[in-house]
């Protein structure tokens, strides 16, 4: 269904093109689902705005494709993409204090998809939103539909995102970041819910997130990306046991968990490079701990490590073929 | 203790109207509002019910009258052709307040339009602030004066002089306001549910800048009645016999040593009438400052 071929985005700064993301490819089937990791400026949210062509056009540079039923989004003309957009393809934003429109109560929010894509009059819209936001848990939602954003709480707001997002059951919902900014145990609700919400409608799903443990437990699929490369494309499951990259498996201590030893918790050493400085050779090489001389010299390539599985790191792909 | 107790009776009700009801018991709180408010006001019911409140006409003229010092009959005295001042000035009222009220409206509009243009297409938006900055750089006045004289003496014209020359005000105003609008993410939320440019621009990003437009009419409103004054004075305003604000000082103008009645009672109430506007904008602009969120 989605077919993403060597896409690479670019931003215009004052010197010049830096690009974001380089080279990602990755296909998405109908039904399924896949998690993009990474940690912030890794290229994720980037990743996933190209694919509604959301980028400031004047400043943004897209090569590649990618492909939604065959058609190529970046080439399709803006109308036809803008009848994609909440019909097909639907998205929800990390941030919900600032993704909904103040001054608009959230039944009109919510009715205005369907009022684009279904042509439905404003009394119709109306109910059907009624009837979105009990679909997604939000209790008296007769009354809750004519509120305004700010009598909501955050987790109140993203259940109306999420009712927008699913208004036209769409067949994608790319959910970027869609519980960084809740509480702990909000999260764990709205997970649910989406969990719960792609069964009943049979919806693809890309969640982006930086939190390992989140995307290894809800989807499929894992990609993760690091300075705007993949470094490795593998099951869920088998990323979340036997992670190959050296940086998904920082990714992983980085989680606490109650078993160990917690006097103090795990982190990467070293941060992410600027855009447009990464070092030559592996862009993760600084940090790694199994880095050789060879790493920062040559930019390795995604290759096969195991069946569905690709990485893009030398030394494992070198030790696994040393002890099979 | 009131707050507390208004916020849980309004409960039931339909939010917008808690919301409005928020606003409006601030602006009753905002002190210079107030003032601005019941001068406004006032002013704007003497103009309505100037037939009720005098029983002359503004354009009656008693050769007997002439040059009337202010007593009991003429409480504002009479002009050189006997006219009763206190009547000429109530009806100018009118006259002065359409210009002013449909000049801001008109401002308002076009300054809109051409500031979310300005915004959205950034292509635009170089030429049209460039053009924008251009009609800036003339002093308001000598603008109007310009297109005053290119339309011919009417009512019509001094507004559509006076509202080109407050459009860039107003444009200015909206542009840096709709750019930051443009930028938040139910605009991209927007785009996500596939709303196109028209949408977008006048149901997401127009109410958003509505707040520091409406402040910025307000001044405006009272510019304009200056102006109009100012276009009277020179003898390109509203052509008499109608009165105006402005006409009638400017037809005071000659005598303004032996009858300095004739230009002193309509020049305070057009400073009067500045005043209220400015003071009530200065109080819009204090309840509706986007950083005080109202919350509920």
């Amino acid at each position: 269904m989605l077919e993403v071929e060597d896409l690479s985005v670019g931003f215009r700064v004052d010197s010049g093109w830096i690009r974001t993301v380089d080279d990602v490819s990755f296909t998405l089937g109908a039904k399924s689902s896949l998690g993009i990791v990474g940690e912030s400026g890794s290229g994720k949210s980037v990743t996933a705005l190209s694919i509604l062509r959301l980028h400031a056009q004047r400043n943004t540079r897209m090569t590649g494709a990618i492909r939604f039923d065959g058609k190529d989004l970046l080439r399709l003309p803006e109308r036809q993409l803008r009848q994609l957009r909440g019909r097909d393809i639907a998205m929800i934003f990390q941030d919900p204090m600032h993704s909904l429109n103040p001054v608009l109560t959230v039944g009109e929010q919510i009715g205005e998809t369907l009022r684009i894509h279904r042509g439905l009059d404003a009394r119709t819209a109306h109910s059907e939103a009624a009837e979105l936001l009990d679909m997604v848990r939000i209790p008296d939602a007769r009354s809750r539909v004519d509120d305004y954003p700010h009598q909501l709480s955050g987790g109140m707001r993203q259940r109306v995102m999420i009712a927008m997002a699913i208004a036209c059951r769409p067949r994608l919902l790319i959910a970027d970041e869609p519980t960084t900014a809740l509480d702990v145990t909000v999260q764990a609700q709205i997970l649910d819910l989406l969990r719960e919400l792609r069964e009943e409608i049979g919806m693809s799903v890309i969640l982006i997130s930086h939190d390992m443990g989140l995307v290894a437990e809800f989807v499929e699929r894992v990609l993760v990306m690091y300075a705007g490369k993949l470094v490795e494309d593998a099951p869920a499951r088998t990323i979340f046991e036997h992670p190959a990259h050296p940086y998904s498996e920082g990714l992983l201590r980085a989680i606490p968990s109650p078993d160990e030893d917690m006097h103090r918790l795990y982190a990467i050493p070293g941060r992410i490079p600027d855009p447009g400085r990464e070092p030559p050779g592996c862009s993760f090489a600084p940090r790694c701990g199994l880095a050789q001389p060879a790493c920062t010299t040559a930019a390795p390539s995604l290759k096969v490590f195991g069946p569905g599985h690709l990485i893009r790191c030398p030394v494992r792909l070198a030790a696994k073929e040393a002890s099979p | 203790m009131t707050e507390v107790s208004a916020l849980a009776a309004s409960d039931d009700m339909r939010p917008r109207a808690v919301r409005g009801r928020i606003l409006l018991r601030r602006l009753a709180r905002h002190r210079s509002f107030r003032v601005g408010a019941g001068i406004v006001f006032v002013i704007v019911v003497l103009a309505l019910a100037a037939p009720l409140i005098s029983s002359g006409q503004p354009n009656a003229m008693a050769l007997r009258n002439r040059f009337a010092p202010p007593s009991a009959e003429f409480w504002f005295g009479a002009d050189n052709f006997g006219r009763d001042i206190f009547t000429r000035v109530l009806y100018g009222a009118r006259n002065s307040l359409w210009i002013g009220f449909a000049s801001a409206t008109l401002a308002a509009v076009g300054g809109a339009l051409v500031g979310l243009a300005s915004a959205w297409f950034r292509t635009l938006d170089g030429i049209i602030m460039r053009i924008m900055d251009a009609l800036l750089a003339f002093p308001a006045i000598l603008l109007a004066i310009g297109i005053n004289a290119a339309l011919g003496p009417q009512v019509s014209s001094v507004i559509i002089a006076l509202a080109s020359a407050y459009v860039p005000r107003i444009a200015r105003v909206v542009r840096a306001t709709a750019l930051v609008v443009r930028e938040l993410d139910y605009v991209d939320a927007a785009r996500v549910s596939g709303a196109g440019a028209g949408r977008i621009i006048f149901r997401h990003i127009l109410p958003n800048s509505l707040a520091p437009l409406l402040v910025s009419v307000t001044f405006v409103f009272a510019y304009a009645i200056l102006a109009e004054a100012a276009l009277s004075f020179l003898g390109i305003g509203p052509p008499p016999p109608h009165p105006s604000w402005g006409n009638i000082i400017a037809e005071g103008r000659d005598y303004s040593v032996e009858a300095w009645w004739i230009m002193l009672f309509p020049g305070l109430a057009i400073s009067l009438a500045a005043l209220g506007m400015n003071l009530l904008g200065d109080g819009l602009r204090d309840v509706l400052d986007p950083r005080l969120k109202i919350e509920a």
